[in-house]
C-alpha cells in the first residue's frame, strides 16, 4: 500500500534542498553583479516556503520508506522538483512561458541537456550556472537511482547490478544502508567534479566556464554557456579532458567507488560493462573518423579524428556537447551516434539510454535462441562475468526493450502527426529518451528546441522523463493497481 | 608397516587391497559395517566400525603404533579432522589425506604444519582428469605416463598393422629413427609380458610401453602405427565431479559437449562451463547421441558414476561412429572382458589414482609409482642415494645390478639429461632411474636394490 503523505513528507525535504541551491547561483549573481538577482530572491522564497509548508502539513506521517513508496518518490521528485527549478528562469525570463522553462530544467535534472534557449553567452552568469548545477545535482539524484534505488525496485532486469553495489543490500526497504551507499558515491563524483574542474582550468578555460563545463561533463548533461558549446574554445587540449571525463561519467559509478576504495583498476576489469563500453566506443571513434576522412569531410585523417572522437564520445556517452556542427556529417555518422546513445553507457552511470547490460543480454538472449535451435536439448544459461542470469530477468529486460521500443514508436508518431519531419521527430524521441541533447535536422547541434510547438516540447519532456526513470518507474505509478489499498 | 586406512569406499578399498598383498599390517575403519564385511570376507586385514574422526575408534584402530595413516573417507573434513587427531594426538609420522575441495588444495597453509599438517593431499578425481586429458593429447596412445617432472614419457601403445616398426625387429627402430633416443620397456601380447631384446619383431595388436624424452613421444609412437588426425571434438558422457574437471580442462582447446541426465547437476554445469556445451539427456540415448552428431566425434569419454552406463553408452557410441571410446569402469572382472574388445580404454578409476599413494607407501627412495596395466605391471621412478659400498646400484653398470628378471631399467635423468639405459650406462648417485617392473610380485627385490646400507647415514 503506497502511503502519499510519507513520501511527500520526503519530498518536501528535497524541495527545500533545492530552495537552498538557489543560493549558490544567487552567491554568483551578486559576484558578477548581473540582473538576475531578484529572480533567485523570489526563486528562493517560493521553493523554501512551499517546501516547508509540505513539510510541516505531512510532518504527522513521517515513516519509513517501502519499495512502493519508493516509486511514488522517485517519480515526484523527477516530476516536481524541476517545478520549482524553473522559478528563476520565468521570473528573469518572462518571455519563456512555463511550457519551455519547464523543458529547460527537466532537460537540466534529467541530465539530457537540450535547450530552448539561445544566445546562452549573453545570459546572466547566475543562470547559467544555475542550468549547469542542477545537472549536476541531476547527476547525483541518477547516480543513486541507478545505483541503489532501480536495483532495488527492480526496473527492466536492474537486480543484476545489486551484487554489484558496494555492501549487502538484500532487504526490501529503503534503509540507511542507502544513504551509506549515496554518500560514497557522492564522494566519488565530488572529487571526480573537482579533478574536472581542475584539468579544465590547467588547458585553458576560465574559473567560471570550468566549474559550469565540469558539473555539465560528468553528469553528461551537456548544458554549455556558450552557444557554440565546446566549439567555443576550440581547443583539442579541452577537448580531451572533455572526453576523458565523459568517459569516466558514462561507467558505473559502483565500480568507481569500489576502485577509489580499493585503490586499484581491478573493479574495471571485473565490470561486465566497462570492457563493452570502452571498447564499443574506441572503434566507433576510428571508424566514424576514417568515414568522415574518406568522404572528404576534413582534409586530414587526424582533423577527422578529432571531431569524430569528441562528438561521438559526447553523444554515445548521451553528454551531447558537439564541437562542431555534426548535423552537416553524411547521415550514416549522426545516425551511428544515435544508436550508440541508445546502447554504449552503463548502468549505474549519470547517462542515459538502454544501458550497456540490457544490450549484452539481450544479445546472448538472442544468440541462446539461435544455439537451442541447433541443440534442443542444450543448458544454455546467459551468463554474466561467469553469473548465470536467471530467466525472469531476461523476461525483465526483454519487457523493457519492447515498452522503449513502444514509447519511441508512439512519441514519434506524435511528433510526427504534429508537423515534424520524420527525422527530427524520430531523432528528438530517441535524444530525448536517452537523455543525450541534440538531435538532428530541427534540433540539431547548431539549433534548438524553441522551434518546437508546445504541444512537440511537452512529448520531449514527457521523452525525457520516462527515459531517464527507466520507463517502468512512471508507468507503473499511473496503474490503478498500485494505487489499489 | 602398520598401515590405517580410514574409509572403505572405492579408493579406501582399492589402496588396502593393494597393500594387503605387500605384507602390510592394515587396518581399515568405516562408518558402515556392510562394506567393511566385505572387505574382511576377501582380505586378510583387520576392521573397526566408527567414525574415522572419533579419537576412541581412532585408538581402537591401533593408530597410537601405526607407520601411516591414509584418510581416505567421502568426506573432506572428516579426513583432516583425523590428520589432525592423528598428528597431535598419537603422533602417527606419516598422514596421506584424499581432499576433494580445491578450496583446501589452493592455500598452502592450510595443509602446512600450523594447520592440518597433511604429508600428502591427493585428489582422485584430479588424478584421472590428468590421466585423461594425455589422452586427448595423445589419441594414439592407451596411457601416458611422466616421470622427473614431466621430462620423460612412457606411453602404452598398441601397435597396428601400418606402422614402420611393426612386423620389425625392434633394433631397427635405431634405423628409423636415428636422432630420437628411445627405449621399448616392455611388450605384452596376448595379456603376457615379453621382455624385450634387439631381435623381438613387434607384431600388429601387441601393447608396447616405449619410454621416450616427453618432446619425442610423438615421434616413438608414429613408428607402432599411423598416426590419427588430432582431436577436434570430445563428447563426456556424465557431468559428475570428473566429468566437469575434464571439461573444464580441455574447453578452451577443444570442442567439448558434456552430456549429462540430472537437471540441476546441468544447470550448475552449464553455469561453471565457459564454452563446453552441456547437454540434459541420459547418456544412452541412441536419439541424443545421433543429433549431436556422434559420428563426428574423435573422442568419447564416459565417466558417469555406473559401470553399465558407461559400457553401454561407449559401446553405444563406438558402433555410431565415434572414433574412440574411453570409458571409466570400476569393476575389474568388466575391465578385463571389455579392453581391446570395442572399447578403446578402459580406466579403473582405483587403479589410475593408487600410483601417487603407493609411491609414499613404499620404502627405499621411490618417487613415484605407476600402475600399468590395471595394477598388474608398474613403473617407478626412484632416486639413487650413497656411494659404491652402500648402495647396490651406485657406480655399477646397469648389466652389474641384479634386477630380477621381469623388472628393468629403462631410463636415467641426471640432472636435466635423460638418458636411455644401454646395458653400460653406468648409474651415478643422485640420479633418478626409472625402473619397468612387469610383475608387481617382484616389487620388493626392486626396492631393495635402492637402499641404502646402515652404515650410510
Amino acid at each position: 500500500m503506497v502511503r502519499p503523505f510519507s513520501v511527500l513528507n520526503v519530498l518536501s525535504v528535497l524541495i527545500v534542498v533545492l530552495a537552498l541551491a538557489m543560493l549558490l547561483p544567487l552567491g554568483v549573481s551578486f559576484m558578477y553583479g548581473d540582473a538576475a538577482r531578484r529572480a533567485y530572491y523570489e526563486g528562493v522564497l517560493i521553493t523554501f516556503v512551499s517546501g516547508a509548508a509540505l513539510w510541516v502539513v505531512t510532518r504527522a506521517s513521517q515513516a519509513e520508506l517501502q519499495t512502493r513508496d519508493g516509486f511514488l518518490l522517485v517519480a515526484l521528485v523527477w516530476t516536481v522538483l524541476p517545478a520549482f527549478a524553473a522559478l528563476p528562469l520565468i521570473i528573469h525570463m518572462p518571455e519563456l512561458k512555463f511550457t519551455n522553462a519547464y523543458f529547460e530544467t527537466v532537460a537540466a535534472l534529467t541530465t539530457t541537456g537540450s535547450t530552448v534557449l539561445s544566445g546562452l553567452d549573453k545570459l546572466p552568469p547566475s543562470i547559467n550556472l544555475w542550468r549547469c548545477e542542477l545537472q549536476w545535482l541531476g547527476g547525483m539524484g541518477i547516480i543513486v537511482l541507478a545505483v541503489a534505488i532501480l536495483p532495488l525496485l527492480g526496473i527492466g532486469g536492474s537486480q543484476i547490478m545489486r551484487t554489484e553495489t558496494p555492501g549487502p543490500m538484500k532487504d526490501t526497504k529503503l534503509t540507511p544502508r542507502i544513504t551509506e551507499t549515496a554518500k560514497g558515491l557522492w564522494l566519488v563524483y565530488a572529487i571526480m567534479t573537482l579533478a574536472c574542474i581542475l584539468v579544465f582550468k590547467a588547458v585553458g578555460m576560465g574559473w567560471f566556464d570550468a566549474v559550469v563545463h565540469a558539473f555539465s561533463t560528468l553528469s553528461l548533461g551537456g548544458f554549455s554557456s556558450h552557444d557554440a558549446s565546446f566549439g567555443y574554445f576550440n581547443s583539442p587540449a579541452i577537448e580531451a579532458a572533455a572526453i576523458f571525463f565523459m568517459l569516466l561519467g558514462g561507467v558505473n559509478f559502483g565500480t568507481h567507488f569500489l576502485a577509489f576504495r580499493r585503490l586499484s583498476f581491478a573493479p574495471y576489469r571485473r565490470d561486465p560493462e566497462a570492457g563493452a563500453y570502452v571498447a564499443l566506443l574506441t572503434t566507433s571513434v576510428l571508424g566514424v573518423a576514417y568515414f568522415l576522412f574518406a568522404n572528404n569531410i576534413y582534409p586530414s585523417f587526424w582533423t577527422a579524428l578529432r571531431h569524430s572522437a569528441f562528438n561521438v564520445v559526447s553523444i554515445a556517452t548521451t553528454a551531447g556537447f558537439a564541437s562542431t556542427d555534426f548535423n552537416q556529417w553524411p547521415i550514416f555518422a549522426p545516425v551511428w551516434m544515435l544508436f550508440l546513445c541508445c546502447f554504449a553507457t552503463c548502468s549505474g552511470s549519470t547517462g542515459g539510454g538502454i544501458k550497456m547490460i540490457r544490450a549484452e543480454l539481450m544479445v546472448r538472449q538472442a544468440l541462446r535462441e539461435l544455439m537451442s535451435i541447433i541443440h534442443p536439448r542444450a543448458y544454455l544459461p546467459v551468463k554474466l562475468s561467469g553469473q548465470r542470469v536467471e530467466n525472469n530477468i531476461i523476461f525483465a529486460v526483454l519487457a523493457f526493450m519492447l515498452i522503449w521500443g513502444g514509447s519511441v514508436v508512439v512519441m514519434t508518431m506524435l511528433l510526427a502527426a504534429s508537423g515534424l519531419d520524420i527525422i527530427t521527430a524520430f531523432s528528438a524521441v530517441i535524444v530525448c529518451i536517452c537523455n543525450t541533447g541534440p538531435g538532428l535536422n530541427q534540433v540539431g547541434p547548431a539549433t534548438t528546441y524553441a522551434a518546437l510547438s508546445d504541444f512537440q516540447t511537452w512529448v520531449c519532456t514527457v521523452a525525457m522523463l520516462i527515459g531517464r526513470l527507466e520507463l517502468f518507474t512512471l508507468f507503473v505509478v499511473v496503474t490503478p493497481a498500485f494505487w489499489r489499498k | 608397516m602398520k598401515i590405517v586406512i580410514l574409509g572403505a569406499g572405492q579408493v579406501g578399498s582399492s589402496v588396502a587391497e593393494s597393500l594387503v598383498s605387500e605384507a602390510n599390517d592394515i587396518t581399515v575403519v568405516d562408518i558402515d559395517g556392510t562394506r567393511l564385511r566385505s572387505l574382511q570376507d576377501r582380505l586378510d586385514l583387520r576392521t573397526v566400525v566408527g567414525s574415522a574422526a572419533h579419537p576412541s575408534v581412532l585408538l581402537e584402530a591401533g593408530i597410537e603404533d601405526c607407520d601411516m595413516m591414509i584418510a581416505v573417507t567421502q568426506s573432506d573434513e572428516t579426513n583432516l579432522v583425523a590428520c589432525k587427531l592423528a598428528q597431535v594426538l598419537f603422533n602417527v609420522p606419516t598422514r596421506i589425506v584424499r581432499l576433494r575441495a580445491t578450496d583446501y588444495l589452493s592455500n598452502e597453509r592450510v595443509l602446512g604444519p600450523d594447520c592440518f599438517d597433511v604429508d600428502l593431499a591427493i585428489c582422485p578425481e584430479q588424478i584421472l582428469t590428468d590421466y585423461i586429458v594425455k589422452l586427448v593429447e595423445f589419441p594414439e596412445a592407451l596411457q601416458v605416463l611422466e616421470f622427473a617432472h614431466g621430462k620423460v614419457s612412457l606411453v602404452a601403445v598398441r601397435a597396428f598393422q601400418g606402422g614402420p616398426l611393426v612386423g620389425h625387429p625392434l633394433k631397427d627402430l635405431r634405423k628409423h629413427i636415428p636422432s630420437v633416443d628411445t627405449r621399448i620397456a616392455a611388450i605384452f601380447r596376448s595379456d603376457s609380458p615379453i621382455l624385450p631384446e634387439g631381435d623381438t619383431v613387434v607384431q600388429a595388436g601387441d601393447e608396447v610401453f616405449c619410454l621416450a624424452a616427453t618432446e619425442d613421444i610423438r615421434q616413438v609412437m608414429h613408428e607402432l602405427r599411423r598416426m590419427d588426425k588430432a582431436v577436434g571434438r570430445v563428447m563426456i558422457a556424465g557431468g559428475g565431479n570428473i566429468g566437469l574437471r575434464l571439461a573444464r580442462a580441455i574447453e578452451r582447446d577443444y570442442a567439448v559437449k558434456v552430456i549429462e541426465y540430472d537437471k540441476r547437476r546441468c544447470e550448475m554445469l552449464s553455469t561453471r562451463l565457459d564454452r563446453a556445451l552441456v547437454l540434459q539427456a541420459d547418456v544412452t540415448d541412441e536419439g541424443l547421441l545421433e543429433a549431436e552428431n556422434v559420428s563426428d566425434m574423435d573422442l568419447f569419454v564416459a565417466v558417469t558414476n555406473d559401470d553399465e552406463n558407461n559400457i553401454m553408452s561407449c559401446l553405444l557410441a563406438k558402433r555410431m561412429g565415434a572414433r574412440r571410446v574411453v570409458a571409466l569402469i570400476n569393476r575389474r572382472s568388466y575391465v578385463d572382458l571389455l579392453q581391446a574388445g570395442q572399447i578403446d580404454i578402459a580406466i579403473s578409476p582405483a587403479q589410475a589414482t593408487i600410483g601417487t599413494l603407493l609411491a609414499h607407501v613404499r620404502r627405499g627412495h621411490i618417487t613415484q609409482v605407476h600402475s600399468l596395466r590395471r595394477g598388474v605391471a608398474e613403473a617407478l621412478e626412484a632416486v639413487v642415494h650413497g656411494d659404491r659400498d652402500s648402495c647396490r646400484c651406485v657406480g655399477r653398470r646397469i648389466d652389474e645390478i641384479d634386477l630380477p628378471k621381469g623388472a628393468a631399467i629403462a631410463a636415467i635423468v641426471r640432472g636435466d639429461k635423460v638418458i636411455m639405459a644401454h646395458h653400460d650406462t653406468v648409474v651415478q648417485a643422485e640420479d633418478h632411474v626409472i625402473v619397468f617392473v612387469t610383475d608387481k610380485k617382484l616389487l620388493p627385490k626392486v626396492e631393495k636394490l635402492f637402499e641404502v646400507s646402515v652404515g650410510f647415514v
